[in-house]
C-alpha cells in the first residue's frame, strides 16, 4: 500500500498543476457520459415512439411490399390471409392498406401515401378514432408536418387521387378532421390517414391490405401465405444504425476532449521525470527499485483519473440528473435526424456506460502516463543524483 | 576522435571497521564521490572489488543493491535531498515505510530520530520552512532513523554556515558513539576535516594518504 499512498500524496502535493489537469479530465468524463447518454436516450426514445406509432409488436409485410420502393405499393396488396385475419378478430394485429395517391392542396400537386386503417384500433398510438365519421365521405388524419407541408387544419378539404386495384384512376374530397402531433416523421410526412373499410372500397381492394401490425409483446406468428413477418430487430435495424452513425460524430468531440486531457498528463508526466530526477535518485538511495518507482509514477499519473472520477461526479451528477429530468429541448429542424425524437431529447445513463467511461478512461489515462515513465527504467542512481537522466 | 576512458579510481585498497569516523578528502575529481557511491551500492566498480557487510557491490543486481541500500546504508547529501511534498515527519519516516516497519513503530523510531537531532518539535513542517542547517539535520535524522551500518555523507556541509555545520558535525559524532554507526565522508570542508578520525587524501583517484588519529584534530573534540 505504500506506493498508492506516496502517490496520492505526491499528486495532490503539486497543487494547482494536479487540479488542471483533473479539471480538463473531469470535462472528459462528463461530456462522454452525457454524450453518450444522449445518444443512448435518442435511440430508446426513437425505438419507442417507432415501436409505438408503426412496428407495434412486429409487422407482417405483403409479399410484395418494399418501403423504400413506392412503385411496388401498386402490387402491394393481397387478401389477408385467414392466420392474420384471426389475429385481427381478436385485437392482436391490426391491418393497414397503402396506395401511392396525389392530393393538391391550394393548386399544388404533392404525391403522397394514402393508408387504411381501421378506426377501432388501439394496436398503435395513432388518433384513429378521429377517422369514425359516419357523416364524412372520406374523412382524413394527417400529422403536424404535413400540415404544414400543405398549409391544411382541420376542416379544411383536399382533393385526393389514386389508382384502384384496376389501375383506374379516382378521386374524392377528403375532409381533414384531425391533425395529429407525433415524434414519429415515418407516419406523418407526405401520408394521409383513411377509415380502412372506405379505402378498401374506394381502391377496390376489398378485405385486403398492404401490412398487419401485431399487439406489442406478441408472442404468435402463424405462416401466413404471401406475407412475410418482419420481427422487431428488423424494424428497428435502420433506427439502430442511425444511432449509431450519429454517435461516430459525436465521439470525435469527446476524442478530441479526452486527447487534449490526456495530453496534458502526458506533458505532465514527461516535465515531471525530468524534473524530478534527483528526487528518484534520492529515492534509489534509499532503497527503492526503479520498478517501484516506474510503479509511482505511473500511478500518480493514473490518479488523475480517479481524481477526475470524483471531480467529474461532484458537478457532473446534479448537471447529469438535471438533463436527464429536463431533457434537451429539439429544434423543429431535428427531423433532419431521420428519426422520432420528438420536442425533448431525456439522455439515459446506465451503469455499463458509467463503468465503461471509468474504464477507458483509467486505462487511457495509465497508459499516457506509463509511456514517459519508460526512461526510468535505465536510470542510473548516480545520474539521477546528479539531475542527470541516462 | 578516439574513446576517452577516464579512470576515476585507481589501485585504491581501503577498508573501515565498524563506528569508524572517516573522510575522503582530495580535490574537485580526485574521485572522492566514485568511492562513495561504489561503497553506497549506488554505481558497482568496472574493475577490482568493493564489499560492504560481506557482499560484494559488482555481484549485485540492481534490486540486490536496492535492498542493501534499504537495509544498511544511509545517505546525507550536500544538497539535503528532502522530498518537498512531504513533512519533516513523513520525510524521516519514508525508509522506514520501505522496510515495512509498522505504523507505531515508525512513529516511535521517526520521533526518537527527530529527538537525536533536535527537530522533534517541527515534524509537521514542510521542508520548505526549514532553514539549511535544519534541513541538514532531518536529512540526517532519515539517514539514521533506520540504525544503519554505515552512513555516507556527500560534502553534508557544504551548503551550510560555519556554527550549522558545527552543529552538525557534533550531532553526527553523537550518533556514532550511540549507534555505533560507521560514518563516511566525501569532502573538502576544513571544518567536517577537523572532526575526523580517520582522514583518507584521494588525488588523481589514488590514495595519497591514509591518516587515522587518536582524536579529533580541531575544534571538533568530542564534548
Amino acid at each position: 500500500m505504500i506506493i498508492p499512498r506516496l502517490a496520492l500524496r505526491n499528486l495532490l502535493g503539486a497543487g494547482l498543476k494536479t487540479w488542471l489537469n483533473v479539471v480538463v479530465l473531469s470535462f472528459s468524463f462528463v461530456i462522454i457520459i452525457w454524450l453518450q447518454g444522449l445518444y443512448k436516450g435518442m435511440g430508446d426514445q426513437a425505438r419507442v415512439a417507432q415501436t409505438n406509432a408503426e412496428f407495434g409488436g412486429g409487422q407482417y409485410w405483403q409479399e410484395n411490399y418494399d418501403p423504400f420502393d413506392p412503385l411496388t405499393l401498386q402490387d402491394a396488396h393481397s387478401v389477408i390471409p385467414v392466420s392474420l385475419q384471426t389475429l385481427i378478430d381478436n385485437g392482436q394485429a391490426t391491418p393497414i392498406l397503402i396506395s401511392q395517391a396525389t392530393i393538391y392542396p391550394e393548386g399544388r400537386l404533392l404525391i403522397i401515401q394514402m393508408k387504411g386503417i381501421d378506426p377501432a384500433q388501439n394496436i398503435v398510438n395513432l388518433p384513429s378514432q378521429f377517422l369514425d365519421q359516419e357523416d364524412e365521405d372520406l374523412p382524413a388524419l394527417i400529422g403536424t408536418r404535413m400540415a404544414k407541408n400543405t398549409g391544411l387544419e382541420i376542416g379544411d378539404t383536399v382533393t385526393v387521387r389514386w389508382r384502384d386495384a384496376q389501375g383506374t384512376f379516382d378521386a374524392r374530397d377528403a375532409k381533414i378532421v384531425q391533425i395529429m402531433k407525433t415524434s414519429v416523421p415515418t407516419v406523418d410526412q407526405a401520408q394521409i390517414w383513411v377509415p380502412l373499410e372506405k379505402m378498401q372500397s374506394l381502391t377496390r381492394m376489398e378485405n385486403e391490405a398492404t401490412l398487419a401490425i401485431l399487439a406489442q409483446g406478441a408472442e404468435e406468428f402463424p405462416q401466413a401465405s404471401g406475407w412475410i413477418h418482419k420481427d422487431m430487430e428488423f424494424l428497428l435495424k435502420d433506427i439502430d444504425m442511425m444511432v449509431k452513425s450519429k454517435q461516430v460524430g459525436g465521439s470525435i468531440v469527446y476524442t478530441i476532449l479526452l486527447c487534449l486531457a490526456l495530453l496534458a498528463i502526458f506533458n505532465t508526466q514527461v516535465l515531471s521525470i525530468f524534473r524530478r530526477r534527483k528526487e528518484m535518485g534520492t529515492l534509489m538511495s534509499m532503497g527503492m527499485t526503479r520498478g517501484k518507482i516506474i510503479q509511482l509514477f505511473t500511478l500518480e499519473g493514473a490518479l488523475h483519473s480517479v481524481l477526475a472520477a470524483v471531480v467529474a461526479a461532484i458537478y457532473g451528477i446534479p448537471l447529469l440528473l438535471y438533463s436527464a429530468k429536463k431533457g434537451w429541448a429539439m429544434p423543429e429542424a431535428v427531423d433532419d435526424f431521420g428519426m422520432a425524437l420528438g420536442e425533448a431529447l431525456f439522455p439515459v445513463y446506465g451503469t455499463g456506460l458509467i463503468i465503461g467511461t471509468t474504464i477507458l478512461i483509467l486505462l487511457a489515462t495509465t497508459i499516457v502516463s506509463f509511456l514517459p515513465t519508460r526512461k526510468i527504467a535505465k536510470l542510473k542512481p548516480t545520474d539521477a543524483l546528479r539531475g542527470k537522466m541516462t | 576522435m578516439g574513446e576517452h576512458i577516464l579512470v576515476a579510481l585507481d589501485k585504491v585498497n581501503l577498508s573501515f571497521k565498524k563506528a569508524e569516523f572517516a573522510g575522503l578528502v582530495g580535490p574537485s575529481g580526485s574521485g572522492k564521490t566514485t568511492l562513495l557511491n561504489i561503497i553506497g551500492s549506488l554505481d558497482a566498480p568496472s574493475e577490482g572489488s568493493a564489499e560492504v557487510m560481506g557482499i560484494r557491490i559488482e555481484d549485485l543486481s540492481h534490486k540486490q543493491a536496492a535492498r542493501l541500500r534499504n537495509k544498511h546504508i544511509g545517505f546525507i547529501f550536500q544538497t539535503f535531498n528532502l522530498l518537498p511534498v512531504y513533512t519533516i515527519f513523513e520525510n524521516v519516516e519514508f525508509p522506514l515505510l520501505l522496510l515495512g516497519f509498522s505504523s507505531d513503530e515508525r512513529k516511535k523510531m521517526v520521533m526518537d530520530a527527530l529527538d537525536w537531532v533536535g527537530l522533534a518539535d517541527r515534524a509537521k513542517s514542510k521542508p520548505a520552512q526549514l532553514s539549511g542547517g535544519q534541513s541538514q539535520r532531518v536529512s540526517i535524522a532519515r539517514a539514521v532513523v533506520k540504525k544503519p551500518a554505515i552512513i555516507l555523507a556527500d560534502e553534508p556541509t557544504a551548503n551550510l554556515d560555519a556554527e550549522n555545520s558545527h552543529h552538525i558535525l557534533k550531532t553526527m559524532v553523537r550518533l556514532k558513539e550511540e549507534l555505533e554507526t560507521t560514518f563516511l565522508f566525501a569532502t573538502h570542508d576544513a571544518k567536517v576535516i577537523q572532526y575526523l578520525r580517520r582522514k583518507i587524501t584521494l588525488i588523481d583517484g589514488k590514495v595519497a594518504k591514509d591518516e587515522v588519529y587518536d582524536k579529533p584534530t580541531g575544534q571538533g573534540e568530542e564534548q
